[in-house]
């Protein structure tokens, strides 16, 4: 009898082994870029080229920014360090022939989910990491302070290749207002030219605009009008057709604004373990097998919440105590009257 | 591609595009397509090159001449010239007449008006306009003029050939050009205004002028780094030119009689463009890519339109970089073929 458990229990524990290794083998089988990423050791990760609060590096070469961060969320989970990640500065040109070309992974950068994205060029949005809109900057002295005072020859300064140039048009021809648009690849010449006094305004997306705004050379002369003409949702990127690793960064993403939801700090994440609340057991990896399921182990969660912060404090750090946008507005979680939510990890 | 899940087509080229661009030389706006948009780039390619090209040839042409002075200043200065504007990046010359302008140049609301009528300000040179009643039946007359001037040429030539008489050309040409088009003024019905640009105020501390044209800085300083630029490789050629032909040359010249503008004409220069033409065509060939650096400083050339935005607002990146390749190679060719043909017809005929 003795024995019959003592063989059973076997049977079951290996074939417990052998289920939990084929899943995990599956997931990484099924996942090239996750078993690339594994091989290579680091996370390639396609970032702006300067854009303070969201991914900037500073003299050192140090990368920080809430889109930074969701790249090194999925560094700690894939690869247990979230230093681990080599990142890319690319243009708003570039940046999508960068991901579908193999070049990068993730993409991150600051980049408005639109359907003709998802679903033509083969690329796949996974979440949201930022809820923004496009606004205008007007010199205060203007005496605009809407964007109803434009009136016909108003000249814009902007980005070129971005949904903003898009936007402009619908807005201003809507107002049946004929503008003169100046795009330009780089952002620092947007700004240079503004400055300069080439453009009466200039257009970006309005967390962008508070950035930006830091760079002039009288940052206090200029002031960002109060309407927001158009949804931009940024979020990171993922190439079409390798679902794990879009899970995975999915997760990461969501992850984050999850331990935030629960109040699960990077201080705080290890004592959590031992929480009444299953919910919160689940996301620190303390019960339920979740990372299994994205061919990873259970502790990954944990590392992004210990490496990386939940999202409020990505966002605090990054972006409220760099002065850029102290108030979340949107980006407030759906509890506290913000449009944050995302789905249970369960 | 079909794995990364891209898909291939040049059907894209009929659908809106909805973007404007700032600057065009045909009639466009958002609702045009992406065809018309790449004809808007490419447009505004050519005419950067064109201006580019005739600027430079007329600097290239006096500084090259004037390296040869005998006048040690003027000498200098050319050599100093050419070697300060030929030794740097030209991207960065680009930036420095781009953000100089910028810097240097007045508000609207500031600007003194030149003659009156003329306004250089940051937000673009702002130059008095011609509205014009049937101008089709204006350019015909001007079309007109010129193959007239052609047949004057060939019938001076022949007269020149057979009775050794020869006809003032230039003095008939230049009639001709005034004379047909006055015609199609008086006759034609032609009718032209002149539109002066006024300012307006577009906000409290803001202005622009409106009426008129309007050529915006970044043209200005895109073809002022792009001739600077390469007036500075055309002055090598030409000096390389005139002083490739032999002393003897001028000397055998002169003492059969010839005016020293007949030497000029007739004897030096047709020698000399033999050499000054063939690699003056490099840099014809090299400004007209060279004017793709637009990008950075914002005039909707064709790499900024059709292979920036267009490219984005699509993400067809292999249907359009194809398609500027192949444009830019046609442009090339089109250049390098009118100058070989140029070419052929200035060498030694060998009877």
């Amino acid at each position: 009898m003795f024995k019959l458990v003592k063989r059973l229990t076997s049977v079951v524990a290996m074939f417990a082994v052998l289920f939990t290794f084929t899943t995990e083998t599956m997931a990484a089988k099924k996942s090239k870029t996750l078993k690339n990423t594994q091989k290579k050791g680091f996370v390639r990760c396609g970032v702006s080229q300067g854009l303070p609060g969201f991914s900037n590096a500073d003299a050192a070469g140090n990368w920080t920014g809430v889109d930074v961060d969701v790249c090194r969320a999925v560094a700690a989970a894939v690869l247990g360090d979230s230093s681990k990640v080599k990142f890319t500065p690319l243009s708003a040109k570039e940046r999508f022939t960068a991901l579908t070309s193999n070049e990068i992974d993730i993409l991150s950068r600051n980049t408005t989910w639109t359907l003709s994205r998802d679903a033509d060029i083969g690329l796949t949005f996974v979440g949201v990491n930022f809820y923004d809109g496009q606004g205008f900057m007007v010199r205060k002295n203007s005496g605009i302070s809407s964007v109803n005072d434009f009136k016909a020859g108003v000249s814009a300064c902007t980005n070129l290749g971005t949904t903003t140039e898009l936007n402009m048009r619908d807005f201003f021809n809507s107002k049946g207002i004929k503008y003169e648009p100046v795009t330009f690849e780089k952002a620092d010449e947007v700004v240079a030219a503004y400055d300069a006094g080439r453009c009466d305004t200039y257009t970006t997306d309005k967390s962008g605009l508070a950035a930006q705004r830091i760079k002039l050379s009288n940052p206090d002369d200029h002031m960002v009008l109060p309407e927001t003409i158009s949804k931009e949702p940024l979020g990171p990127v993922v190439r079409q057709g390798d679902s794990v690793w879009e899970d995975i960064v999915r997760w990461s993403l969501n992850t984050m604004i999850e331990a935030e939801e629960y109040g699960v700090t990077s201080a705080n994440a290890d004592m959590m373990k031992t929480s009444d609340n299953p919910a919160v057991k689940r996301l620190v990896g303390a019960e339920g097998e979740l990372g299994a399921a994205l061919g990873l182990d259970n502790e990954w969660s944990l590392r992004i919440i210990k490496q990386v912060g939940n999202y409020g404090e990505s966002y605090k750090r990054n972006i409220a105590d760099t002065g850029i946008l102290p108030d979340r507005g949107p980006n407030e979680l759906w509890t506290k009257g913000g449009i944050l939510y995302v789905p249970p990890a369960r | 591609m079909e794995n990364r899940g891209i898909t291939f087509g040049y059907g894209f080229l009929s659908q809106e595009s909805s973007f404007d661009v700032q600057f065009s030389l045909i009639e466009y706006d958002g609702s045009h397509s992406y065809f018309r948009a790449y004809l808007v780039g490419l447009l505004n390619t050519i005419l950067v090159s064109v201006i580019g090209i005739i600027f430079a040839t007329i600097i290239g042409v006096v500084v090259g001449i004037a390296r040869l002075s005998s006048n040690y200043l003027i000498e200098r200065t050319a050599a100093i010239y050419v070697e300060f504007f030929r030794n740097i990046p030209l991207l960065l010359q680009i930036f420095f007449w781009y953000f100089a302008a910028l810097r240097a140049l007045p508000l609207p609301e500031k600007a003194e008006p030149m003659f009156g009528v003329f306004f250089l300000t940051i937000k673009g040179f702002f130059i008095p306009a011609f509205i014009w009643n049937n101008l089709d039946i204006f350019i015909y007359s001007v079309i007109a003029a010129i193959i007239a001037i052609f047949f004057v040429r060939a019938y001076a030539k022949k007269k020149q050939e057979n009775q050794g008489t020869q006809t003032p050309v230039l003095l008939i040409s230049i009639g001709l050009l005034i004379i047909l088009p006055l015609l199609s003024f008086l006759l034609g019905g032609v009718d032209a205004s002149i539109e002066i640009p006024v300012i307006e105020q577009l906000s409290k501390t803001s202005f622009t002028f409106k009426g008129g044209l309007k050529l915006p800085p970044e043209l200005i300083s895109l073809a002022l780094a792009l001739s600077l630029y390469t007036a500075t490789f055309i002055a090598e050629c030409v000096r390389a030119g005139v002083q490739g032909v032999s002393k003897g040359q001028k000397e055998a010249a002169a003492s059969i009689g010839l005016t020293p503008n007949q030497v000029l004409k007739l004897v030096v220069m047709p020698q000399a463009l033999r050499i000054i033409i063939p690699p003056t065509t490099n840099q014809y060939l090299n400004l007209t890519k060279n004017s793709s650096l637009a990008a950075a400083i914002a005039y909707p050339d064709l790499v900024l339109v059709f292979a920036g935005t267009a490219l984005m607002q699509t993400g067809r990146a292999i249907e359009i970089v194809s398609i500027t390749m192949l444009t830019y190679l046609t442009l090339s060719i089109t250049i390098s073929i009118f100058m070989n043909w140029y070419n052929k017809k200035i060498a030694i005929k060998e009877k």
